[in-house]
C-alpha cells in the first residue's frame, strides 16, 4: 500500500508523480510568501496601531502611511555589524535564531487556509501539509522554540540575557500543560488530530465552532496560554526592557537580531491563524451564491479572522501591563491547569452521555472548592526558618567535603 | 518502480534517524559542556522520532518531541543554567569511593539485560519489531485508539502503577526539598 495515503492527503491518492511534486512545491513556495509578507505588514501594523493608542504617529516615511517602514528595517538591519561577544559559546549563539525561526515556519505550515481547489485533476488542499499527527505537531514546534530563547540567553555569556532564558525555561513549560490539555478537549470533539478534520468537523455554522460548542473556558484558557507561549504582552517576562535590558536578544544584532524580530512576529500570526483553527472553524463561513472563484471566500475569512487576533494581540500590548514573574507564576499553575484539566473532564463527560456530564462537573466542583482551600492555606501559612523541618539522616558525605572536591582545587 | 523508490526512500531515512541517534548519544557523553550534552540528547530524540514515523507510530512521534524534547531536556537545561553548573566538572573527584566499579558493572547489567531481552523476550510489545510481522501500526487518530486501547486494557495496571509512582515522586520531591532549606547553613556549622 502506497504508506502517503494514510497521510490524509488526498494529493497522494494516485502516487507521487512529477505534478504532484510540482504541487507540493508550489504550495510550498506560496505558504512562505504568504507568512513573509503577513509578517511584513503585521509589523507595520503593529507599530501604526501602538502608536494610534499612544497618541504618537509611528512609521511614515516609507511609503504610503510609511508601508515600506519593515523593509527598510531589514535592509537597515543587514547592513549592520554582526557581533558575537567574546564570552559567547559560538556555536551555539549562532545556532539559537534559527531554532525561533523554523519551527515558527513549520508550525504555520499545519494551518488550514482554506478549503480544497482542484488543479489540473488533483484535489489540493489549501494547506501546506496536513501530517496525521497535525496539530501535536503544533506543541511540539512550541516546545522546540523555547530552546531558540533558552540557548540565546544562556549563550550570550552574560547576565541579563541567563536571567531571561531561566525565565524563557520556566514559563513555557508552565503554560505548555495547560496549552496540552486545552487541544485534548478539542481532539475529544473533534476525534482527530489533523488540522483539516478539525476544519471540517467545525463546518456547520457558528454553533459548531469549537469556541461555543466546548463551552468557552477553553478558548479563553488556550488564548491566555498561547499568549504567554508567545512572551508577547502581558506575559513578555522574558524580555522585560525594565528588568532584563533587552532580555535573550540583548547582545545580538544586525540579521540575526532580525531573526529574533521575525520569529517573534511570525509566530504572533501563526498562533493567530492557529486559534482561528481550533476554536472559529479557520475558513468556514458564508459563501456568497457566485458562479466562480468560491474558493476565494474561505480563504477571505481566514484571513479576517486572523487578523482579529492578530489585532487582539497588539491591543494586549497597547493595554495590559506586564505581570509580575510570580503572578505569571501562579496564573499558570494554580489556575489555568486546574482549570482546563477540570474542563477537559466535563467535556469528556458529556461526550459520553449528559448524566456523566453533570457526575464529572460535580466532582470537579468538588475538588475546586478543595484546591481553592488548600491554596488559601498555603498562603496564610508561616514561611522563615522556624517553619523549615529539620533534616533527616545524613549526607553520605558531608556539605563542607562535597564543596572542597568539587569548587576549589585546593 | 514505485515500491523500489519507496524501499530507497525507508533506507535512507533509517540511515539518517540512525546517525543522528548515535552521534547524539556519543555527543551526550563525550562533550564537555553540559549544555552541548543537552543539546547533543535532544538531537538523539529527534533521530528516535524520525525512527517512530518510519514504522507509522506518528502519534508516539509527536509526545517524544513534546514531552522528551519540549519538557525534560529543558528542565535539564534550566537546571544547568540555574546552578550555574554550565564548566568543566573536575572528573578525577569520587565522591562515593568506588563508584567507578559500581558503575561498570551496573552499565553491564543493563546492557546484557537489554540484549538478552531483545534477542528472547516477546513480552513487552508482543512482537520483536513492528516491521518483521507485517502489519504496521495505523496512523494519525486509529494509531492513539490503538495505544490508547492497549494502555487502558491490556496494560492498565502497569499504566496506574506508573501514575502512582509518579505522583510518589512528586510529592517527595517537595517534601525532600522543603527539609532542605536553609539547612546547608546549619550543616556547615556543624561540620566546622
Amino acid at each position: 500500500m502506497n504508506p502517503l495515503l494514510a497521510s490524509g492527503d488526498p494529493l497522494f491518492a494516485h502516487g507521487v508523480t512529477g505534478v504532484v511534486l510540482l504541487i507540493v512545491l508550489i504550495k510550498v513556495l506560496v505558504g512562505f510568501g504568504a507568512i513573509m509578507g503577513a509578517v511584513t505588514i503585521m509589523i507595520w501594523f503593529e507599530r501604526k496601531a501602538i502608536s494610534d493608542m499612544q497618541s504618537r504617529i509611528g512609521p511614515q516615511r516609507w511609503g504610503p502611511f510609511g508601508l515600506f517602514q519593515t523593509l527598510a528595517d531589514g535592509l537597515k538591519l543587514i547592513g549592520k555589524e554582526d557581533l558575537v561577544p567574546s564570552e559567547a559559546d559560538r556555536f551555539v549563539f549562532k545556532l539559537a535564531p534559527y531554532l525561533v525561526v523554523v519551527p515558527a515556519l513549520i508550525t504555520f505550515a499545519l494551518v488550514p487556509l482554506g478549503g480544497t481547489i482542484h488543479v489540473a485533476g488533483h484535489a489540493v488542499m489549501l494547506q501546506v501539509a496536513n501530517p496525521p499527527m497535525g496539530i501535536l505537531l503544533m506543541l511540539a514546534m512550541s516546545g522546540i522554540s523555547v530552546y531558540g530563547v533558552m540557548l540565546a540567553g544562556w549563550s550570550s555569556g552574560s547576565k541579563y540575557p541567563l536571567l531571561s532564558s531561566v525565565r524563557a525555561s520556566a514559563q513555557m513549560i508552565s503554560y505548555e500543560a495547560a496549552l496540552g490539555m486545552t487541544i485534548v478537549t478539542i481532539i475529544l470533539a473533534t476525534g482527530s488530530l489533523s488540522t483539516h478534520n478539525i476544519v471540517t468537523s467545525q463546518g456547520g455554522g457558528v454553533w459548531h465552532w469549537n469556541l461555543i460548542r466546548l463551552g468557552v473556558v477553553p478558548f479563553v484558557v488556550f488564548l491566555i496560554s498561547i499568549t504567554a507561549e508567545l512572551n508577547r504582552p502581558p506575559f513578555d517576562v522574558v524580555e522585560a526592557e525594565s528588568e532584563l535590558v533587552g532580555g535573550f536578544h540583548t547582545e545580538y544584532s544586525s540579521i540575526r537580531f532580525g531573526l529574533f524580530y521575525l520569529a517573534e512576529f511570525m509566530n504572533t500570526i501563526t498562533m493567530s491563524a492557529i486559534i482561528v483553527t481550533l476554536f472559529l472553524g479557520g475558513p468556514a463561513g458564508w459563501i456568497p451564491p457566485v458562479a466562480h472563484f468560491k474558493w476565494i471566500f474561505p480563504i477571505i475569512w481566514f484571513v479576517l479572522k486572523t487578523s482579529g487576533f492578530a489585532f487582539a494581540y497588539v491591543w494586549f500590548r497597547g493595554a495590559l501591563p506586564r505581570f509580575r514573574y510570580d503572578q505569571l507564576m501562579d496564573l499558570g499553575w494554580k489556575r489555568l491547569i486546574p482549570l482546563s484539566l477540570g474542563w477537559m473532564l466535563i467535556v469528556a463527560g458529556f461526550l459520553i452521555a449528559p448524566g456523566w456530564g453533570f457526575l464529572m462537573a460535580s466532582a470537579v466542583f468538588l475538588s475546586w472548592t478543595l484546591l481553592t482551600r488548600a491554596f488559601t492555606l498555603g498562603q496564610s501559612r508561616e514561611v522563615g526558618s522556624e517553619a523549615v523541618l529539620p533534616v533527616v539522616g545524613e549526607r553520605p558525605i558531608p556539605g563542607r567535603i562535597i564543596r572542597k572536591l568539587t569548587d576549589g582545587e585546593s | 518502480m514505485i515500491a523500489g523508490a519507496y524501499a530507497l526512500a525507508s533506507v535512507l531515512v533509517f540511515v539518517t534517524a540512525a546517525l543522528l541517534i548515535l552521534v547524539g548519544a556519543i555527543g551526550v557523553i563525550a562533550l564537555k559542556n553540559p549544555v552541548h550534552s543537552a543539546l547533543s540528547l535532544i538531537m538523539t530524540l529527534f533521530g528516535v522520532a524520525i525512527a517512530f514515523v518510519a514504522q507509522s507510530a506518528d502519534f508516539l512521534a509527536a509526545v517524544q518531541i513534546i514531552v522528551y524534547a519540549g519538557a525534560i531536556v529543558v528542565l535539564f537545561l534550566f537546571v544547568i543554567m540555574f546552578l550555574g553548573v554550565d564548566r568543566k566538572e573536575h572528573v578525577h573527584v569520587e565522591p562515593l569511593v568506588g563508584q567507578r566499579a559500581f558503575a561498570a558493572v551496573g552499565s553491564a547489567i543493563t546492557v546484557g539485560g537489554l540484549v538478552v531481552l531483545m534477542a528472547r523476550s516477546h513480552w513487552v510489545t508482543g512482537a520483536m519489531s513492528v516491521s518483521t510481522k507485517g502489519a504496521t501500526l495505523a496512523t494519525g487518530q486509529a494509531n492513539v485508539k490503538q495505544l490508547g486501547t492497549a494502555v487502558f486494557t491490556t496494560y492498565l495496571f502497569a499504566f496506574e502503577a506508573t501514575a502512582a509512582l509518579l505522583v510518589i515522586a512528586v510529592v517527595g520531591a517537595v517534601v525532600l526539598a522543603r527539609r532542605e532549606r536553609s539547612v546547608d547553613d546549619e550543616e556547615v556549622e556543624v561540620d566546622a
